[in-house]
């Protein structure tokens, strides 16, 4: 019986379709009509080059406002000696000054040491978890709409709510980790082991990057399982039923068939996350705290700070002269090394990525 | 190796619970060594026979027997079994080689033994000089052999092929359906291949199987379903142009159509359906049907003419005769060749003899 009801329905959809179709094409002629009216009926008459800069104009300006121009402003900044952002006052230019002082900077050293660990451990593991999820997800049949739904909830989000929520479930210092558990030392716990002060006094600094490293990876997971699964989806099923023929394993399958036929995307991903990962700040924030320094580490204060974060604190005082030049210069060197690894992986994928 | 169905059956349930019954109690026995065709129209039930052959598909019921082994629950890979897919399945990012190689990859096969097989399959099928390009530069016959040659790798002893020349242009066709008997022929490999072609499958194949709504309609050689079809259904399913089908009564051991004595039979008094090919038709002096020229369509293709009349309520009738013997008469004249009426069951469509 339901069978009418539906066609009924479809014919209704197709037919208000039709209408919206036939209301567009009247309100664009009505445009159209009356911009000649008005004397500016040469636009329809302009050549297709002109037209789409017009039509691209909007979008140009506001990218040429908040992107381009920034850019080349912050190289020219990363020039200037002390520089006064509100007042604008310069007492000279250079051409390595402030990159020096940068490279030289312990903390600067510290920062890209952090953020090296944060990228190369957690993207190759997201990378690797995120495809074995999604060839499990690919496989089941039973309820994977709501393992797809569990899986995609993190991207949708805030992730300082997830950090948050990540520092509490590890938070706890040395004397009270014992008496106030956590989550994470319930678990610990429970399994028979020692817990451990995470984030708090008495923190180590593996134990603090671990958890940064965890939510990471965990919350990176999300948006690759979706890209991962429409490309193992989207894979003929006839290369499996061949590959089962020919007698080849599982994992056999999976390295010779699967990953090679969603090569561009796993390529696609890695490029984007190793950038996303350079760029990592909210994380550090939410789970070490606003300084993204842990002042009472078991081996005296531990620096968490990301490049990002380095950068962001001088933008805390700008006001000091010079500051501006430091986290232009900073960010100069940060689009090098990224620009490094994207080439590098660019070269590497020219051979190993299969379109 | 022989291969054996018996009561063969495969129900595809959809998710609304409804159920289609794909293949019914198939039961058939293909001989060993032989290129067997398997032949019906879309939807027959003919692709889903192949797969459970194959083991990629269940049987809902009966058995597969290889020889004498009951492998109706054996994996695929464990079969023994070549499989050509109807676009080929070669995989895109390796090389021709590579795709060659991948079935001996997963058996113990030296690397120096695996390159010799993959350069002798290459040689059998001819595309020895194609080995380090990628499948997307091929032509598609060229991408069939590949597939062809990588089915035959690792020696199966079944071939199977799915619409093997569905993808290819008419030219290609022709050239390939040749090539394919001839690798049958030097391998000797017992080779059953899909089709709802019907030239295709009487050209190529040494024995046919038919069948219509998952049922067995016919078995044997392609001359022999042609010449004497079980059914009207193997009748009309096979020929082009297709056979003629008229109401026929027969009376007295005659086959009378539209009043018209057409034909002698020993078939019981009653009402028939009667089938002629239309080649089975020949021009003669005094025949049966006596027409005008101007009254009836006639055609002259080459060597063949194609004359088109009616009998009894309009049913517009093909006959093929030689040019020759229409060329300058006014008035055609023409009988049914000896022996040639079919006389079809009205009710179960069932030949009667």
């Amino acid at each position: 019986m339901t069978e009418p009801r539906r066609t009924r329905f479809k014919v209704k959809m197709a037919r208000a379709r039709w209408h919206l179709r036939n209301f567009f094409q009247t309100v664009g002629e009505t445009i159209k009509k009356g911009l000649s009216k008005i004397g500016l009926g040469f636009l329809f008459k302009l050549p297709p080059f002109v037209r789409a800069m017009i039509y691209l104009a909007p979008a140009l300006a506001i990218l040429g406002v908040f992107t381009f121009y920034p850019i080349f402003n912050s190289v020219f900044i990363s020039f200037l000696k002390d520089y006064n952002m509100f007042t604008g006052e310069v007492s000279g230019y250079t051409l390595l000054d402030n990159y020096l002082t940068i490279l030289k900077h312990q903390a600067f050293a510290q920062s890209v040491i952090n953020t090296a660990v944060i990228a190369f451990i957690s993207v190759p593991l997201t990378i690797i978890i995120s495809l074995a999820v999604s060839v499990a997800l690919a496989a089941i049949k039973p309820l994977k709409g709501l393992f797809q739904t569990v899986y995609f909830l993190p991207y949708v989000t805030n992730s300082i709510a997830l950090g948050l929520v990540f520092a509490y479930m590890f938070s706890g210092n040395a004397n009270t980790i014992n008496t106030q558990l956590s989550l994470s030392n319930a678990i610990l716990k429970g399994i028979g082991l020692q817990p451990i002060a995470w984030l708090g006094i008495g923190a180590t600094y593996w134990s603090a990057m671990s958890v940064i490293l965890l939510y990471t990876i965990w919350n990176g997971l999300a948006f690759k399982i979706i890209v991962f699964l429409t490309g193992i989806q989207s894979i003929d099923k006839q290369y499996y039923q061949a590959a089962q023929i020919d007698g080849a394993s599982k994992y056999k399958t999976f390295r010779r068939v699967t990953v090679p036929l969603i090569s561009p995307m796993i390529f696609y991903i890695l490029i984007t996350s190793l950038i996303g990962s350079f760029k990592t700040y909210s994380s550090v924030v939410a789970i070490i705290g606003a300084t993204g320094r842990i002042t009472s580490g078991r081996h005296g204060p531990l620096d968490m700070r990301t490049i990002v974060f380095y950068i962001y604190d001088f933008l805390q005082n700008a006001g000091q002269p010079g500051n501006m030049s430091l986290a232009a210069a900073a960010s100069i060197i940060l689009f090098i090394i990224i620009l490094f690894f994207t080439v590098i992986q660019l070269q590497v994928g020219k051979r190993r990525v299969h379109y | 190796m022989e291969i054996r169905l018996k009561n063969l059956t495969k129900v595809f349930t959809d998710k609304r619970g409804n159920e289609t019954v794909a293949v019914d109690n198939l039961d058939v026995v293909i001989p060993s060594g032989k290129l067997v065709g398997l032949l019906g129209p879309s939807g027959c039930g003919k692709s889903t026979t192949l797969y459970m052959i194959a083991g990629l598909l269940k049987p809902s019921g009966g058995k597969i027997y290889f020889g004498d082994n009951d492998v109706t629950r054996v994996s695929p890979d464990k079969r023994g079994i070549g499989l050509v897919f109807q676009n080929y399945a070669l995989y895109p990012h390796m090389t021709v080689r590579q795709n060659i190689m991948f079935p001996l990859e997963n058996m113990k096969v030296s690397h120096k033994e695996a390159l010799r097989l993959t350069t002798e399959m290459a040689e059998l099928v001819g595309i020895a000089d194609q080995l380090d390009k990628k499948p997307a530069q091929l032509s598609g016959g060229q991408q069939q052999r590949v597939a062809i040659a990588r089915a035959l790798v690792k020696k199966p002893d079944v071939l199977l092929l799915d619409e093997p020349l569905s993808n290819l242009d008419a030219r290609l066709r022709l050239q390939t359906r040749e090539e394919i008997k001839r690798i049958q022929r030097e391998t000797g490999i017992t080779t059953i291949f899909v089709t709802h072609d019907q030239e295709e499958a009487m050209s190529i194949s040494d024995e046919m199987i038919v069948l219509d709504l998952g049922r067995l309609q016919q078995m044997d050689t392609p001359q022999e379903i042609y010449d004497q079809p079980d059914n009207l259904f193997v009748a009309k399913f096979l020929g082009s142009p297709p056979i003629n089908v008229v109401d026929a009564v027969v009376k007295g051991k005659k086959i009378i159509v539209d009043g018209i004595e057409v034909a002698s039979t020993n078939a019981k008094d009653g009402e028939y359906t009667l089938g002629v090919r239309p080649e089975d038709f020949r021009v003669v002096e005094k025949g049966i049907f006596t027409f005008k020229r101007e009254d009836i369509e006639v055609e002259v293709i080459g060597r063949d003419t194609m004359v088109r009349f009616s009998v009894g309520d309009n049913k517009m009738v093909r006959a093929v005769v030689d040019s020759d013997s229409v060329r300058d008469k006014d008035v055609i004249s023409i009988n049914i060749k000896q022996g040639k009426a079919l006389l079809f069951d009205k009710e179960s469509g069932s030949v009667v003899i």
